[in-house]
């Protein structure tokens, strides 16, 4: 059994079947706490009756209504295109799992460059949304994944600079050493450590870009323009049905939880949490962080309208980039002087 | 392609040629008459380069089912079932300006406690037909959120409705010289006309509590909000000179500044006996005239309450014969619908049911400003226009 684990190979594929279960379990938790947080901010009851109690199947049966459908591809579509797109959405947001640590020893891969190496993977998705829209020989298709790319455009650099004062902060690249970072003592008031996050520690700036910008880049409301149903239809989805639309949903959720992953370990203090063993409550500490962003998303999903296109081209190049350049030059000063 | 299409487009690519080498060709893009957002089917040829709109053609006739010639093999009592689905949104206001019309004809004198009973439910058609818009609106820029919160509430005027008249979106409940019996006033002596339901009266002051609460949230929701700002100050401004060339009316005209409101210009029911405001905008772009229609909820309450408080008793019904002739005239009587200004003109010659029956109805004319609003807009403004300005298709085709 050991000589089984210690074959690299062997390894990696456990370790990707059981990213891969994880990934999947997470994306149906958080659609369902979307049906049942949705329902109750508009007086409705959501999903009741699948499973037994409180509807909890839902999202499976959803799924497996999903997966019964016929694979529609459009006559005029560009096939390998079209087929192509859901995958690489789903796969460029399963790849930023890679990176994401759980606690100080549960994580697929401690890379030294894990931030630049999320970042890029992340918007890996954009470019499948780019593929969908184009390839689905459909107008509003098209205006989508035009609209997606003009957004990730838009948002990534804030998004990278937001990223920039916590790496200067931590002066490490690597997801581990930057939660480790936040573990050390901020500073000591009389024999009592304190513990602060990097939010805390003068990034709560970088923390608002950060969130914003991840908004967009997820696609969530209230930049959801590539989808935007009232315009659009369904924006780069209108072709797809069946498996391929359920590939598409469940990346979009996964990529809320990984972004908010990613963001709970870059500013809220990772898997730490002060007088909490990380080794054995790592991952509940971190599930809560990132069940408490996920929830602030779902509550702005339901409550605020969608901006339009020029509008968040204007937000994100005239408010957000300047302040997070300011943002950045305010924490490289202090770094220099403290 | 007219001549004059194809000259606006000749000039359009010489000026292209001049400033940029690379052209792009235009790009049609085919709204409806199957779109989650054009209110049914109205159908929107847009021609769009990027997401700006350089010419639009609306499509309408989809939902046409011919009530201005089907009226004229009908009698007068029949013809209420068809003004009734006009706009189903609010079909209990459809039914007045018709009735007067007819009764004015006939020279008949309405019982008062008739005329306040139809107000009242016009009134409350309208809180109705305004409250979908509240809630709907929002929606096309995104939030679904106020659409639950206030049809919730609309459910309660409906049921009001529904008990005094048995229908929900088509009451058909106004006969000629008065109204039906209500539905749910139960057994009564031979002859004597049924009154109004139960506790109709205190229910309706509670249900007007709750439409104004709703509207409170509403204003904290979606009017305060930064991005509804954004989304709607300044989109599809209406000036006032266009608004009355293309015979805009009711809350889009008032949101456009003009405080001209039927309901207080002529008398077809006796809205002269109660205090309320017209409501107005300034700049009539999308954002007033979302408060103008939120405004008229508030007055309407307001209406309601004085009304129920203030009602006379009496009888429900005029002396019309069973069968009955109207003498041979024409006659032309508006009212303020919840969309706008709505008018039948009624030719007669004497027989059981009209000659000719002409419907002016509000959508028709609020639409027809649409390709002169949408020229220079941008996509998702299209959707905000087209939702602001509030139409039914049923009252657009007819």
């Amino acid at each position: 059994m050991s000589a089984l684990f210690d074959n690299f190979w062997a390894l990696l594929g456990l370790k990707a079947v059981v990213a891969i279960l994880v990934i999947l379990n997470v994306a149906l938790v958080i659609i369902f706490a979307e049906l049942k947080i949705s329902a109750h901010m508009q007086s409705r009851v959501g999903p009741y009756f699948a499973g037994g109690r409180y509807g909890w199947a839902q999202p499976l049966a959803d799924g497996l209504k999903f997966i019964q459908k016929e694979d529609l591809v459009p006559r005029d579509a560009d096939r390998p295109v079209f087929k192509l797109a859901p995958m690489v959405v789903l796969a460029g947001t399963v790849a930023t799992f890679v990176i994401i640590p759980f606690s100080p020893t549960l994580v697929v891969r401690d890379l030294d460059l894990g931030v630049f190496y999320a970042l890029a993977a992340g918007s890996v998705a954009t470019i499948g949304v780019l593929m969908a829209g184009w390839s689905s020989a459909n107008k509003y298709s098209l205006m989508g994944g035009l609209r997606a790319a003009a957004q990730l455009i838009a948002y990534e650099l804030p998004l990278v600079l937001a990223v920039v004062g916590v790496v200067i902060h931590a002066g490490t690249l690597s997801m581990s050493g930057i939660v480790e970072a936040q573990a050390e003592p901020f500073f000591h008031l009389g024999q009592t450590a304190i513990h602060l996050p990097y939010i805390f520690q003068g990034q709560i700036i970088g923390f608002a870009i950060f969130f914003i910008a991840m908004l967009a880049e997820l696609n969530r409301t209230p930049f959801d323009m590539p989808i935007a149903e009232s315009e659009l239809v369904m924006g780069y989805l209108t072709e797809y049905s069946g498996i391929r639309f359920t590939m598409f949903f469940l990346g979009e959720y996964a990529g809320m939880f990984a972004m908010s992953a990613i963001a709970s370990s870059l500013f809220l203090g990772g898997y730490y949490f002060p007088g909490l063993d990380s080794g054995t409550f790592g991952p509940i500490v971190l599930m809560a962080k990132v069940g408490l962003l996920v929830f602030v998303m779902i509550w702005i999903r339901w409550t605020f309208p969608r901006l339009r296109e020029d509008q968040l081209q204007s937000f994100a190049w005239r408010w957000l980039v300047p302040l997070s350049l300011v943002n950045l030059a305010v924490t490289a000063t202090f770094k220099v002087v403290f | 392609m007219t001549t004059v299409d194809r000259h606006r487009l000749s000039m359009h690519h010489s000026e292209v040629q001049v400033s940029v080498e690379l052209q792009t060709p235009d790009m049609t893009l085919n709204l409806g008459p199957q779109h989650p957002s054009t209110h049914g089917v109205l159908r929107l040829i847009a021609r769009v380069d990027g997401e700006v709109i350089k010419e639009v053609e609306p499509v309408i006739g989809y939902m046409h089912r011919g009530y201005e010639k089907l009226a004229e093999v009908r009698t007068y009592a029949q013809i209420t079932t068809l003004v009734n689905r006009i706009d189903w949104v609010s079909g209990f206001a459809n039914e007045i300006p018709f009735m007067v019309a007819t009764e004015r004809l006939m020279g008949l004198e309405v019982p008062e406690r008739a005329q306040y009973i139809r107000l009242i439910l016009t009134e409350m058609a309208r809180i109705s037909s305004h409250l979908v818009f509240l809630s709907s609106f929002p929606l096309e820029l995104g939030a679904s959120t106020p659409l639950m919160h206030a049809l919730r509430e609309r459910e309660r005027v409906l049921d009001l409705l529904e008990g005094v008249t048995g229908g929900r979106f088509h009451p058909n409940f106004n006969r000629v010289g008065g109204v039906k019996p209500a539905a749910g006033a139960g057994k009564s002596e031979k002859k004597v006309a049924q009154d109004l339901p139960k506790g109709f009266l205190d229910q309706t002051r509670q249900a007007m509590q709750h439409v104004r609460d709703v509207c409170d949230d509403l204003k904290d929701l979606v009017v305060g909000n930064e991005i509804f700002m954004e989304r709607t100050k300044g989109i599809g401004i209406i000036p006032v000179d266009k608004a009355l060339a293309f015979g805009v009316s009711g809350p889009n005209l008032r949101a456009s500044g003009v405080a001209f409101d039927i309901r207080k210009t002529d008398d077809y029911l006796p809205y002269s006996n109660f205090e309320f405001d017209v409501a107005t905008g300034q700049n009539g772009d999308c954002f007033d005239r979302y408060s103008v229609r939120l405004e008229e909820v508030y007055q309407s309450s307001r209406i309601i309450d004085q009304a129920v408080d203030s009602i006379p008793s009496g009888e429900l019904q005029a002396k019309v014969p069973r069968i009955f002739k109207v003498p041979a005239g024409e006659i032309y009587v508006r009212a303020e619908n919840p969309k706008g200004e709505m008018g039948y003109y009624i030719v007669s010659e004497g027989g059981r049911g009209p000659y000719r029956l002409k419907i002016r109805s509000a959508s028709f004319s609020n639409l027809s400003v649409l390709p002169w609003l949408l020229k220079g807009q941008l996509i998702p403004d299209i959707i905000a226009i087209l939702g602001s300005l509030d139409f039914v298709l049923g009252d657009v085709d007819r």
